[in-house]
């Protein structure tokens, strides 16, 4: 299958245009990319880049904060975008993190949306319990706690979600995460070893307008319904509703990356796990 | 090191581990390791004694960039050297790989004719191997984000190859330049030396590590407007120098502390088209060199240090390898040619198509960065085999964002539309999307004759590129078993 596309030049860095509406007002969204220096493994980096270019393609204007320990928290925030780390990463943030776990549960409560893989995911959780018993708490966003295992869950995975319809991506992970009664997870994954915690098919988790989720891939590239799902709810909390603005360039282009992300999916669903 | 008595029919491991090659190439089985698995089963002593007779030992080469070329390049100068090497061919990088290679060179009474062995072994399989064979030297490269479905994370890796510095009984290099890498000094015992290989400043900032990776994220900045991504390179000393350092586990080697700068045997001082300088002892050597790309010239640097340490430059005289002087090795290092995939360039129809091997973030980066933009026509590759990784997360993690003033002119492989995604949201201009490799190839070197083409592959994807462009042209045995 062949496909030409042309006309690929960067909008988002040419000359701002999509950043002033009909009225030539602007609208921003502050973006908070949570520690990018030390939970950003495994491609997490794309899930901001996508947002980013979507916003612009909406014709509001991204404000990328990125906040690493010690840096000032930024005065607006309309989403939240967390990565997965290391150990060594997730140990280093701790402290830090753990003097914004108000602000940051002010902020869900308050319907920011926010994405967290992987690393992040636990730590929004209640625990996590390494092999060796040692316990690193969380915040308690979501409940859910997770114990270090000696199995790693790895590969492909495609999960299922009524909103979202079939998310695509690829897990990474030896922690094995449980819900709490009556917790929401992002989606079901079928067979076993797989999602949360290889045994009861859920995966990630949900809870106001915040997703947890082991999916790398990175996830929004090629899940532009969930980056479409972040920016509204942002956009509709900052400004009371969702309304694109967009010149027929950036429809277009839109229209051209859904279609490769369309075919991205597809191939990426077919591959062994 | 548990020693292996040997068992009653050692005597002729090497007859039947021969049998079973050659019947094994006879039936078709292919793998190359299939006669070293025998082997291990019937005399699991085999591999430390062949190799413990050898006068001058064994170099272990490791890391996750680079072990083919700079095994390739130890090899190639120790044999310039008048040495007699034997080294593992590309590819069987595990331990059953030596022990089949082994069994091609020893002769029936299981002797090895060579003074010396170097071999290249994946992280995860120097640990098994150190465990039956204390190398003398061995030279550990860096760590970085690759093939982690594998290894689990990069810390990881690192622990991985202390085990190997633990285990060296004459000389360690390391990268100095790795701050994970120059940490397992710590793990050095005692009697062992340790030299390190490194850059000069200038250079320093062409090699960001995975860490660096989004230091360029200063803190708390507002980048609405910033066309660059996210994974733009800053510079290392940022890195090295900073608080960055992981909080030290229990029995973990310290990082370097902030603003220490180690001494280095060798350092790669500057690199040109061909031509290159190497710093050692306060002397400086200017080359010409028939490598590609400036990644291969410091693999070319961590390859002078071990040949240095075999050779007993460096105030060590009297051991074997002769009395050769720093210009003769440099001179070995100049007539070092690219290994398979690491930047060989195969002629079609008078365009040169160089075959770049890329398989993780920071090679991908390096590569890019090697060549100016605006000279050739490019081309990506991406598979998802078992030996490319399955996992195409790492993509996200390169940026590519300096291919936007030429674009690429054709993607292929199974995850071409993964990649034309990722282009896409680098603002990346794309030709045109063909996961069929061969098909995809034939269209690529058609366009415009005259402009030079380069091609970026995964590991499977390259063998694929390979046999294409081979019937196109005449090209060389890829020398690689499988």
């Amino acid at each position: 299958m062949t496909q030409r596309t042309q006309g690929t030049k960067p909008m988002d860095e040419a000359n701002g245009a999509g950043q002033a509406g009909p009225l030539g007002q602007s609208r921003p969204i502050d973006v908070v990319s949570l520690y990018p220096k030390d939970m950003n493994i495994y491609g997490d980096w794309g899930n901001v880049l996508t947002i980013r270019r979507r916003l612009k393609l909406y014709g509001y204007e991204p404000r990328i904060h990125t906040y690493n320990q010690g840096d000032p928290w930024p005065e607006q925030v309309d989403m939240v975008l967390g990565g997965g780390g290391q150990d060594s990463g997730q140990e280093k943030i701790s402290d830090d993190f753990f003097k914004r776990a108000d602000t940051l549960r002010a902020l869900v409560a308050d319907d920011v949306p926010m994405l967290m893989i992987c690393g992040m995911y636990q730590l929004f959780g209640e625990y996590f319990e390494t092999i060796d018993g040692t316990r690193l708490d969380g915040i308690g966003v979501f409940g859910v706690y997770t114990e270090g295992r000696e199995q790693r869950m790895i590969g492909n995975l495609v999960e299922h979600s009524d909103q979202f319809g079939d998310i695509i991506g690829y897990e990474n992970h030896s922690g094995q995460t449980f819900l709490r009664d009556g917790v929401e997870p992002l989606g079901h994954v079928e067979g076993e070893g797989r999602g949360n915690n290889g045994e009861d098919g859920t995966e990630g988790a949900r809870v106001h307008n915040v997703i947890g989720t082991y999916m790398h891939g990175s996830l929004l590239p090629k899940n532009p319904k969930i980056s479409d799902f972040l920016i509204a709810a942002a956009a509709t909390r900052r400004y009371g509703e969702f309304r694109p603005w967009q010149e027929e360039g950036q429809k277009a282009e839109l229209a051209r990356i859904d279609e490769t992300a369309a075919n991205a999916r597809r191939v990426a669903a077919s591959r062994p796990r | 090191m548990p020693t292996t008595k040997k068992p009653w029919n050692a005597f002729a491991t090497p007859t039947i581990g021969k049998a079973v090659r050659g019947l094994s190439r006879l039936l078709r089985h292919g793998g190359s390791a299939f006669p070293g698995k025998v082997v291990e089963a019937i005399d699991p002593g085999f591999l430390a004694r062949t190799l413990g007779r050898l006068p001058q030992g064994v170099v272990l080469v490791s890391g996750t960039n680079g072990k083919t070329t700079t095994t390739r390049m130890v090899a190639s100068m120790l044999r310039d050297l008048g040495l007699r090497v034997f080294t593992n061919p590309t590819g069987s990088n595990f331990t059953r790989g030596v022990v089949s290679a082994l069994l091609t060179e020893v002769s029936a009474g299981g002797r090895l004719d060579a003074d010396i062995a170097v071999l290249e072994l994946d992280e995860a399989y120097a640990v098994h191997f150190v465990k039956q064979v204390k190398p003398r030297y061995a030279l550990l490269l860096n760590v970085m984000r690759d093939q982690l479905d594998r290894f689990g994370e990069i810390d990881n890796t690192a622990r991985l190859l202390g085990h190997v510095a633990e285990a060296t009984t004459g000389t360690v290099v390391l990268n100095r330049e790795d701050r994970r890498i120059a940490a397992l000094a710590g793990l050095v015992p005692e009697g062992t030396q340790v030299r390190y290989f490194g850059l000069s400043d200038d250079l320093r900032s062409l090699f960001p590590s995975d860490d660096e990776m989004h230091d360029g994220e200063t803190a708390g900045q507002t980048r609405a407007d910033d066309g660059a991504s996210g994974a733009a390179a800053s510079s290392v000393d940022g890195a090295a120098q900073s608080e960055d350092a992981p909080r030290p586990a229990a029995g973990q080697p310290q990082p370097d502390a902030p603003g220490s700068r180690r001494q280095a045997d060798v350092v790669l001082a500057s690199a040109g088209d061909h031509e290159a300088s190497f710093v050692m002892d306060g002397e400086e050597f200017d080359t010409t060199v028939r490598l590609e790309g400036v990644y291969n010239l410091f693999n070319a640097a961590a390859a002078l240090a071990v040949v240095r340490a075999v050779t007993g430059r460096r105030g060590e005289p009297g051991k074997a390898g002769g009395d050769a002087d720093d210009q003769a090795l440099v001179r070995a290092v100049s007539r070092v040619t690219p290994a398979f995939g690491r930047g060989e360039v195969i002629t079609v129809s008078g365009t040169p198509v160089e075959l770049l091997l890329v398989k993780n973030p920071m090679g991908f980066r390096l590569s890019l960065a090697s060549f100016a933009p605006g000279s050739h026509e490019t081309m990506i590759v991406i598979n998802d085999e078992y030996a490319d990784g399955r996992d195409m997360s790492w993509l996200w993690d390169v940026d590519f964002t300096s291919l936007r003033a030429t674009g690429v002119r054709q993607v292929s492989g199974v995850r071409a539309w993964d990649m034309a995604l990722r282009l896409e949201y680098d603002g990346v201009e794309v030709g045109r999307v063909d996961p069929d490799i061969p098909a995809a190839v034939r269209a690529f070197v058609d366009v415009d004759p005259a402009v030079p083409k380069h091609i970026y592959c995964t590991y499977t994807s390259m063998l694929q590129v390979r046999a294409a462009l081979g019937r196109l042209t005449q090209v060389a045995d890829a020398g690689v078993g499988r």
